[in-house]
């Protein structure tokens, strides 16, 4: 329990690291930012460790910490509380683990940075995990959605980390944005929560004793479908499932390391996190589920269609990395939430490994990201090779690597609920076996494509970079056994039971379907020798590659084109917008609105002059107007009496 | 003699001097023809006091009283007048070797 | 000594007057100067002080402190009354932290006469200060009146170069706001029990309160109130004058303007409006709200599209006034506490957005967004300090507008879903045109405009830490201003709920 007292230094510290890298960029040495950095992380990373340990003690129950009143108006009291349970304390460590090794890799990946430009990184790295800690720790709705918009504000600032380059910026902005558009659709449901139920607490709402949804036994009342489904649009501007996807590869011109923390291992995962905190609202509303489920097997489609054809190192990544939430997505849409949770945790791991690896890469080549002017290099960066190797069978899902174990049991939970999201869901997982192969066979096999300066300079990175390569190797390998099918060995799905008292109330809930072991079984290897046979398939067809002009089908440029998504919004949204503000600004108001103001201020002027030319100077008239105004006096003076 | 007769030739004075005084140009004649309106004015002022000399008013005299006093104030107001315009008059012929009343538009502009 | 001889609401209402007064016949640009910033902190000292003294439910005896009143003219009913509640104190808070604000970021800029100027701007002080203070609605009149008639000579005499067109729409626009109030307070006074021996009717605030008046009467009576408090917010359609006039003001007078004699509308609604209407603001609030929920949307759109530095903050300032003048109308407590600490915040941020704007304009000679650029590499500090005024003008959690904003949608969503939610665009737009102008201002090439801008000075450096020390500060714990405001709004909803 101790431990727990001090789970405010969890974040603080990362904070404290903010600040001091952020004021002292400039008179700071280059290693002492980069000790301070990684140092908070890794304290941080101790603290955590400490309360897994509390919180994996028998007889734990969730802790709610309050510090002080937040908003405190009328009835709506929202302290500033944070809350401890196993799903907490298992996305600490994640962060903090996976956080740390991404620090102590950018100390040299960034080395070349200007001093201004070293500290300026690291501080935003602290702040980003300063927030992505706070959302996971946030005892209610709003703290969370504080952490929420930090994550957001700091994945814009490391994207457009480079700004002197607009197109940076303009990726910064669009993934912003993007975020903001669900950020509104969480904000939303957070009002209604408030509207409804009075309080966002967790502690309030889902306590296992006399929490109000706890205690709700409708299914599927409009106003729970309504917050769960606004819930959800934020959950997809963040973790860029359709519709609102397109930001994530774009935010792939931030530095490398930033796209193995942010937009693979943490950030995007905190949709995931949300619903799987709020799973009992989200199991007592099954249409909402339906919808999670459609939307998250069709990202995970979609997006692994468009990976298989992108010849950028990093793009193909994100593509995978946005399918791969699509899978956690199924998993959430089909009741499985620690399938999903143990998905974000073996993805953390080798997603990171692949962008540090790309990062790797990248770093030898001189900056160069088109994997079509690589080849041969798995020679001379042996660790990099064997590490991206490694991931590659992870995230295609070959035991008794990570990925299979995680993506089996949403695979499996998904066959119970609707084999035809099976079906697709299997699909994709082909397609990321595929897509994998196709870029570890560009990149490390056949002749080297790329200039004779690029030749000479290409060598294996330097013990910084490779020891968090080899480290998040050792977990893709297997961080899944924590995890094994009960078809296997009994009990052997340690993470399901460390997770179950957070789901408890979901299962009590949502009647699972188990899928009988046979038929498991009969899937499970099914899918594994189609795998493996897209692998091999994929890895020879690509092994031996020259660039060629082959002619590209209708169906190959459209995917090449990522469907031509962004074109289409910005045809469909941004322009008409502009339009519209155009349209407001020059038409409607400088002349509709403005013009009936000024319109009025013209008629009082040209009345005025009109009454003028009364005024002739004629003593005559001005007699006659007299003599005329009076007979009408007394002729008024006569009728109404 | 019937209160009628005064009021008939009041009357016929009042829009002989309004009619003058629309009509003519020269200034002296519009004055005269102002002075003629007032004057009418006066005489039927003059005929209702003669009228009413039995009625009493609130203040326990006779009606004809504040008529006739009323006649005092409007020829004090002429005879004020008179000395203005007059005045006027000589610093407009001055000024413009004209009595022309359309030539004193000068307010336009 | 407090209490008897003089009490909170005098000294905030007459060192300003005085001192400007003073300030005519020192004609010594320098020392004009430094008098000014002398006599707007002491009146921010007098402001500060007089925080000490809120607890008004603990201590009876900090009503003396606060409220006194004079005769002025008994024989109809009107007295010089003054007093500070919460929301007094809240807002002559504003006033006093943003004199002394907006001299000590100018104090470089050289103004032509200046002891007419900076007297002016004292009296526009004077003017505010009594607006926010006054208890009689002949003395609110008045001071709306005094707060206006210097800014109008601030804008027509230290302009830009169309600032006469400008200024002459600005003030037409606002006195026909004005006289349209003056003839509703009229009637309401006429329709007021009497409150002393000397009187038939009166203009206290509390026999405003009391005034007899059927729907019928207060349905065309609450209109007239309105226009004059919707032209000051501005509510959209009578927003007009505000993007001309603040392009053509000297910065001064915007920062007067947007930060302070905005809150005017705001403040007046608040005391004002809806306490005497109360029948008519239940009867018309949807329309209200309507209005001012396009004009968020309308606004933001048009902000999206401004080159004009000064257009584009203007116009981003009429999107927030929007979302106030709905959160009022929303009329809860949750939404009314969200108007009090958006107020405070609004001031703030357009504050320093303007004080930004304004070290843009006079170190590089432009306001055009398109010709900027790149100014982060040359001035790494302004631009960390536009980031964090920028996201407060986002309203990103722990800032200070999050809490104000979350407020006040919160309110409106119990009002009703779809405004609320139609009032979230404006959080998605205000997004598109802040980051717009950070990618466009200070990120991206130098060019050859930007590349000889200058640094900030000491004193710009300064004020802007103290602005962003206080966005943080009341994002964190915004109970600060909650807890003052909390019984004004009680009060307010109690006449509400009354009638």
């Amino acid at each position: 329990m101790d431990a727990i007292q001090f789970i405010y230094l969890v974040p603080l510290l990362p904070l404290v690291g903010f600040l001091i890298n952020g004021l002292g960029r400039k008179t700071l040495s280059k290693s002492l930012i980069g000790l301070i950095g990684s140092g908070v992380i890794f304290l941080s990373f101790c603290i955590s460790v400490l309360i897994f340990i509390a919180v994996s003690k028998e007889g734990f129950t969730t802790q709610d910490i309050q510090y002080f009143d937040f908003i405190n108006v009328g009835k709506l009291n929202i302290p500033f509380e944070f809350q401890v349970d196993q799903l907490t304390s298992l996305f600490l460590l994640i962060i903090t683990g996976v956080g740390f090794l991404i620090h102590v890799y950018s100390t040299s990946y960034m080395k070349e940075e200007t001093q201004s430009g070293y500290g300026r990184y690291f501080s935003y790295l602290n702040l980003f995990v300063f927030s992505m800690l706070l959302l996971v720790l946030g005892g209610n709705y709003l703290i969370m959605f504080m952490g929420w918009e930090g994550v957001g504000l700091c994945s814009y600032l490391l994207i457009g980390f480079w700004f002197k380059e607009q197109e940076n910026n303009n990726a910064a902005k669009k993934a912003f944005v993007m975020n903001r558009i669900g950020d509104v659709g969480f904000l939303l449901g957070i009002f209604w929560l408030i509207s409804s139920f009075g309080t966002i607490s967790y502690h309030d709402l889902y306590n296992s004793s006399n929490g109000i949804i706890t205690s709700i036994s409708a299914i599927n009342s409009p106003a729970i479908v309504a917050i769960t489904l606004l819930l959800f649009v934020g959950a997809c501007g963040k973790s860029a499932q359709i519709p609102l996807y397109t930001w994530l590869p774009d935010a792939m011109a931030g530095p490398t390391p930033v796209s193995a923390l942010i937009h693979a291992a943490t950030m995007v995962t905190a949709g995931i996190y949300m619903i799987a905190r709020s799973n009992i609202l989200y199991s007592l509303a099954p249409t909402t589920l339906d919808v999670i489920a459609v939307i998250g097997t069709l990202t995970a489609i979609v997006a692994a269609t468009i990976a298989i054809k992108q010849n950028d190192i990093k793009k193909v990544l994100a593509y995978s990395t946005v399918s791969q939430l699509g899978y956690m997505f199924l998993g959430l849409g089909v009741g499985a939430y620690s399938a999903a949770v143990f998905h974000v945790m073996t993805h953390a791991f080798f997603k990171a490994l692949l962008f540090l690896g790309a990062g790797s890469v990248i770093h030898a080549m001189g900056g160069e990201q088109d994997i079509t002017k690589m080849g041969g290099l798995g020679k001379k960066m042996r660790v990099t090779y064997i590490t991206f190797f490694i991931a590659c069978i992870a995230i295609s899902g070959i035991p008794p690597f990570s990925g299979f174990f995680s993506k089996d049991e949403i695979l499996s939970a998904a066959y119970a609920s609707n084999p035809l999201l099976y079906y697709i869901g299997l699909g994709g997982a082909l397609l990321t076996a595929f897509y994998m192969f196709r870029l570890l066979a560009l990149t490390f096999a056949g002749k080297f494509r790329g200039t004779e300066d690029q030749l000479h300079h290409v060598h294996e990175s330097n013990a910084t970079i490779t020891i968090p390569l080899v480290i998040l190797a050792v977990l893709a390998a297997v961080g899944g056994l924590v995890g094994i099918p009960e078809v296997f060995v009994k009990n052997g799905n340690k993470l399901n039971d460390f997770l179950s008292p957070v789901f408890a109330h979901s299962a009590q809930i949502i009647a699972s379907q188990e899928v009988p072991h046979q038929t498991e079984i009969i899937l499970m290897i099914v899918s594994v020798i189609l795998i493996i046979t897209t692998s091999v398939w994929a890895w020879k067809k690509y092994k031996e590659y020259q660039p060629g002009t082959g002619e590209e089908s209708v169906f190959g440029k459209a995917i090449k084109n990522k469907f031509y998504v962004d074109e289409v919004y910005d045809r469909i949204i941004v322009k008409p917008l502009n339009a519209l503000s155009r349209l407001l600004d020059n038409v409607i108001d400088k002349k509709g609105i403005d013009g009936i103001v000024n319109g009025v201020g013209r008629g009082v002027n040209y009345g005025s002059r009109q009454l003028r030319l009364l005024q002739s100077g004629q003593v005559g008239s001005y007699i006659l107007l007299m003599v005329i105004g009076m007979l009408l006096l007394f002729i008024i003076q006569l009728f109404t009496k | 003699m019937e209160i009628k007769w005064y009021l008939f030739l009041s009357i016929a004075l009042f829009c002989i001097g309004m009619i003058g005084a629309l009509t003519r140009r020269n200034s002296i004649i519009v004055f005269m023809c102002i002075e003629l309106m007032l004057n009418s004015v006066n005489l039927l002022l003059i005929a209702f006091s003669k009228m009413h000399m039995a009625t009493v008013n609130a203040f326990g005299t006779s009606m004809a009283t504040s008529a006739q006093i009323f006649v005092f104030f409007i020829m004090i107001v002429a005879a004020a007048e008179v000395t203005v315009g007059l005045a006027i008059i000589v610093m407009m012929y001055r000024n413009t070797h004209s009595i022309d009343i359309n030539f004193l538009n000068r307010l336009k502009n | 000594m407090l209490g008897t001889y003089f009490t909170f609401p005098e000294l905030l209402l007459w060192i300003p007057f005085v001192t400007g007064l003073i300030a005519i016949f020192i004609k010594d640009a320098k020392s004009v100067k430094a008098f000014a910033l002398f006599s707007s902190l002491a009146t921010l000292l007098v402001s500060v002080i007089s925080l000490c003294y809120t607890d008004v439910a603990h201590h009876p005896e900090y009503v003396d402190y606060n409220n006194v009143s004079y005769v002025w003219m008994p024989y109809i009913g009107s007295s010089f009354s003054v007093g500070l509640d919460g929301m007094g104190h809240l807002l002559t808070f504003l006033t006093a932290f943003s004199f002394p604000v907006i001299f000590a970021a100018t104090y470089k800029s050289e103004f032509k006469n200046a002891n007419a100027f900076y007297a002016l701007m004292l009296l526009s002080q004077a003017g505010l200060m009594g607006v926010f203070i006054a208890m009689d609605a002949l003395l609110f009149y008045f001071f709306w009146e005094l707060a206006l008639i210097p800014v109008y000579f601030l804008c027509s005499r230290w302009g830009g170069e169309k600032r006469i067109a400008a200024t002459f729409k600005f003030f037409v626009y606002t006195f026909v706001g004005s006289l349209l109030m003056l003839v509703g307070i009229i009637y309401v006074y006429l329709h007021t029990p009497s409150f002393s021996q000397d009187s038939a009717h009166s203009f206290y605030i509390a026999a405003f309160y009391k005034a007899v008046l059927d729907p019928g009467q207060q349905s065309w009576l609450f209109w007239l109130f309105f226009i004059a408090f919707a032209i000051k917010m501005p509510i959209f359609p009578f927003h007009t004058w505000q993007p001309n006039s603040y392009e053509q003001a000297p910065y001064p007078a915007v920062m007067v303007m947007s930060g302070v004699m905005v809150k005017m509308g705001v403040f007046a609604m608040i005391r004002w409006l809806i306490p005497v209407f109360p029948a008519a603001a239940a009867k018309f609030d949807h329309v209200v709200i309507i209005l001012a929920i396009i004009g968020i949307i309308y606004a933001s759109c048009i902000a999206i599209v401004q080159d004009d530095l000064k257009r584009m903050v203007a116009w981003a300032s009429i999107a927030h006034l929007g979302l106030m003048g709905a959160a009022i109308f929303a009329g809860n407590f949750t939404s009314l506490q969200g108007t009090m600490l958006a107020m405070l915040n609004h001031g703030f941020n357009i504050l320093a957005l303007w004080i930004i704007v304004d070290i843009i304009n006079k170190t590089t000679g432009i306001r055009k967004i398109s010709e900027l650029g790149g100014l982060a590499q040359k001035s790494p500090m302004l631009s960390i300090f536009f980031l964090v005024i920028a996201l407060a003008n986002i309203g990103l959690p722990l800032t200070n507008s999050f809490v104000s904003e979350f407020l006040m949608l919160t309110g409106l969503f119990h009002f009703n879903k779809w405004y609320a939610a139609f009032a979230c665009m404006g959080v998605i737009l205000s997004a598109v045109y802040m980051l717009n102008m950070m990618k466009n201002v200070f990120y991206g090439k130098m060019n050859s405009l930007t590349e000889n801008a200058s640094a900030m000075s000491n004193l710009q450096k300064m004020v802007l830490t103290v602005l962003v020390i206080f966005i943080l500060v009341l994002g964190i714990y915004p109970s600060l201003v909650l807890h003052l405001t909390e019984g004004t709004v009680s009060n307010i909803l109690a006449h509400i709920s009354v009638k």
